[in-house]
């Protein structure tokens, strides 16, 4: 068998960017240093160099003007794809993003669309500290008009940007630091991953577990450690937040009998909360064995000392740990 | 060797002489614990002693020395992520800032901020800040505060050149103005906003010039020479304190290191860094200002680093020797 091609998370979104803009003469790069910078984590690197600074455009530290001349550009026939530095920044762009962006199409009656895709970098792990690792993507889910997309891999990376660029709406991409590097297979040609198809990326019979972003590959670890053990995780990758596909997760919950949610987000009105109520509200609530528990950041600021930000966010040992508690029965 | 004339101390003769030689020599040792500060800072990292990132202001410590001399006790700071010269510049203590930098109980911050967002309140140092242009708008209730409390203080706030092009630079300047807050906006232009050179970011010539659209006075000057950016910044003080209210000044200098550790600088040639390195230092050209002026001797001007290097040997050792905050308060800090 000949080896699978491998590439990384920030390689494969390049690859699926690159293709777009060779194909699409419509779709265009706009950002913060992502030109001869090539993006803070290196995603967009060489794309000046092919297609030039006028597809490739860096901006002034404008955060409202990225999000904004994404829309405006959007209204008018261009499918931009628009990179805020860290999601952090989003901030910055949230009335452009949730007053304008979100509401265009519902409130002119249909009549516009605003197809453009705002790529973001979330999460902690690299010391950035309480204002460089925020992971805000429940903002957005809580906004109809948006959709919310977060890959876990690098072959869903590459197959969710197409999909994001080809849709009619505005996507919220939220990309992982932690994940930048890491290596997956991904095929050369250009591929799409529907959006709003959920993913079950291991099977198993004792406990649901709902991941996001990097907790996907966390509760993978999770599921190989407990294996061991005899206990077997059934690992689902919702990819796309909203719309949300959640049969599948019913499906499994009926099968698994327990769900555990996890997200490295605060907890508190966190994704989890929804994916939690869905469940509960399913004909899987005939079917639990256990309460429906979720496993997600602490309710405080990511800390800059790096023995307190591990301790913030869920690790392999606490999926581990509450997994088992679970299927044990001794929550 | 660098070239200063005698028109030079001519020209500051009298900041020179109202400065006195005590304070200037402080300015002085103060700016090489500044570079000795970073340096360190970005060895620990190389070392992989410190983890997240950083932000070095070296070539840029006359902007951070002149501005902050020409506040008075009282006053009140806010600053941005290259902040260390800054913080340093307001009296802050190495040992607490250096614990802070490498995450320690005994930092500023108790390691829960890190490099960025080293604050020290106590001094009336409202902070850095991780979030370009963040500061800004923040000056403006420090300001409307001043007004209301009736006190006599100024509000010093310093950014960058990228921040003038966010929104909040823009909101805040004009409300500063309608108001006549008390407040000197500092935007210390070290040519880049990480790659984006402001020639590319600016269709103006000076940054100041945005001051007139708000009905500011704005100067632009020397950023690498503390006495001229000492004097424009007491003047706007000055002006403040009368109730005047605010001024824009502009300080143009250069960022000698990356944006932060992950830069290949593509952006950028290393003649254009050796220039400023080798003709506009700020160290050489103000310790040659002070030995021509007769401030200080060429043999005490030799000594000040290796001064500066001592001090910073011992705020390492303060640190490695305090202990990391403890897991078991993770919780506390978030809510008063
Ligand atoms: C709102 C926001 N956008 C982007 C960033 C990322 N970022 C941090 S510093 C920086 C460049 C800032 O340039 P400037 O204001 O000139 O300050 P300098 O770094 O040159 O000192 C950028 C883009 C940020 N921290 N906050
Ligand atoms: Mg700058």
């Amino acid at each position: 068998m000949p080896e699978l091609r491998e590439l990384t998370y920030a390689e494969a979104l390049r690859e699926g960017l690159r293709q777009l803009m060779a194909e699409d003469e419509r779709v265009f790069l706009i950002g913060e240093d992502i030109g001869v910078y090539g993006g803070a984590f290196g995603v967009t690197a060489g794309l000046l160099d092919q297609f030039g600074a006028e597809r490739v455009i860096d901006t002034p530290i404008s955060e409202a003007g990225i999000a904004g001349a994404c829309i405006g550009a959007a209204l008018t026939g261009m499918r931009p794809v628009g990179e805020i530095q860290f999601m952090d920044f989003v901030t910055l762009s949230m009335e452009q993003l949730v007053l304008q962006a979100a509401k265009v199409r519902f409130m002119f009656g249909g009549k516009a669309s605003v197809p453009m895709v705002l790529r973001m970098p979330g999460g902690s792990g690299t010391g950035a500290a309480a204002q460089h690792s925020e992971s805000l993507e429940n903002w957005f889910v809580h906004v109809p008009g948006l959709k919310v997309v977060m890959p876990s891999t690098p072959y869903d990376a590459k197959g969710l940007i197409r999909a994001a660029v080809a849709d009619n709406n505005p996507v919220i991409f939220v990309e992982h630091k932690l994940l930048y590097k890491t290596k997956g297979h991904v095929p050369e040609a250009p591929y799409s991953v529907p959006l709003s198809q959920t993913q079950i990326v291991r099977e198993g019979t004792h406990l649901t577990v709902v991941a996001t972003s990097i907790m996907v590959s966390r509760a993978l670890q999770a599921a190989e450690q407990l294996a061991d053990e005899g206990i077997q995780l059934e690992v689902i990758d919702p990819r796309t937040l909203k719309p949300l596909d959640d049969a599948p997760i019913i499906e499994s919950v009926k099968k698994t009998g327990r769900a555990l949610v996890v997200h490295e987000a605060v907890e508190m009105g966190g994704f989890g909360g929804e994916v939690v109520a869905r469940i509960a509200a399913s004909e899987a609530f005939d079917y639990l064995e256990a309460p429906i528990r979720r496993l997600a950041g602490l309710d405080i600021p990511i800390p800059y000392n790096r023995e307190l930000e591990y301790h913030t966010v869920p690790q392999v040992e606490s999926i581990v740990r509450e997994a088992r508690k679970l299927v044990k029965g001794e929550y | 060797m660098m070239q200063l004339s005698q028109d030079l101390i001519q020209r500051y003769h009298d900041v020179i002489e109202s400065l006195g030689p005590e304070a200037l020599k402080e300015m002085l040792q103060a700016m090489h614990l500044i570079r000795a500060f970073e340096e360190r800072a970005e060895q620990l990292y190389m070392l992989g002693k410190v983890h997240g990132t950083m932000h070095l202001s070296i070539g840029q410590e006359a902007t951070a020395i002149g501005a902050a001399n020409a506040m008075q006790d009282g006053d009140y700071l806010l600053n941005h992520h290259r902040g260390h010269g800054h913080c340093m510049a307001w009296g802050s203590d190495p040992n607490r800032m250096m614990a802070e930098f490498m995450g320690r109980e005994t930092g500023y911050c108790r390691g829960r901020g890190g490099s960025m967002h080293i604050a020290d309140v106590d001094s009336n140092n409202l902070g850095a800040n991780g979030i370009v242009a963040g500061g800004i708008p923040i000056a403006v209730g420090v300001g409307l505060s001043i007004k209301m409390r009736r006190t006599n203080q100024v509000c010093l706030v310093i950014f960058g050149d990228g921040a003038a092009n966010e929104g909040a630079f823009h909101e805040a300047l004009n409300m500063a103005s309608i108001w006549a807050l008390p407040i000197v906006f500092l935007c210390e232009n070290n040519q880049y906003a990480m790659s984006m050179p402001v020639e590319k970011a600016f269709n103006i010539e000076n940054i100041s010039q945005r001051a007139a659209a708000y009905g500011l006075p704005g100067i632009t000057v020397d950023g690498n020479d503390p006495l001229a950016v000492y004097s424009a910044v007491s003047e706007a003080a000055a002006r403040a304190r009368r109730g005047e209210g605010a001024s824009l000044v502009e300080a143009k200098t250069y960022r000698y290191k990356g944006h932060s550790k992950s830069d290949k600088q593509a952006y950028r040639s290393r003649e254009e860094v050796r220039d400023w390195q080798d003709n506009r230092d700020p160290i050489l050209r103000f310790a040659n200002l002070l030995v021509l002026a007769g401030v200080i001797t060429e043999a005490e001007a030799a000594t000040m680093r290796d001064q500066a290097i001592a001090t910073i040997d011992e705020a390492v050792e303060f640190s490695e020797n305090s202990p990391e905050p403890s897991v078991a308060d993770i919780l506390d800090g978030v809510y008063a």
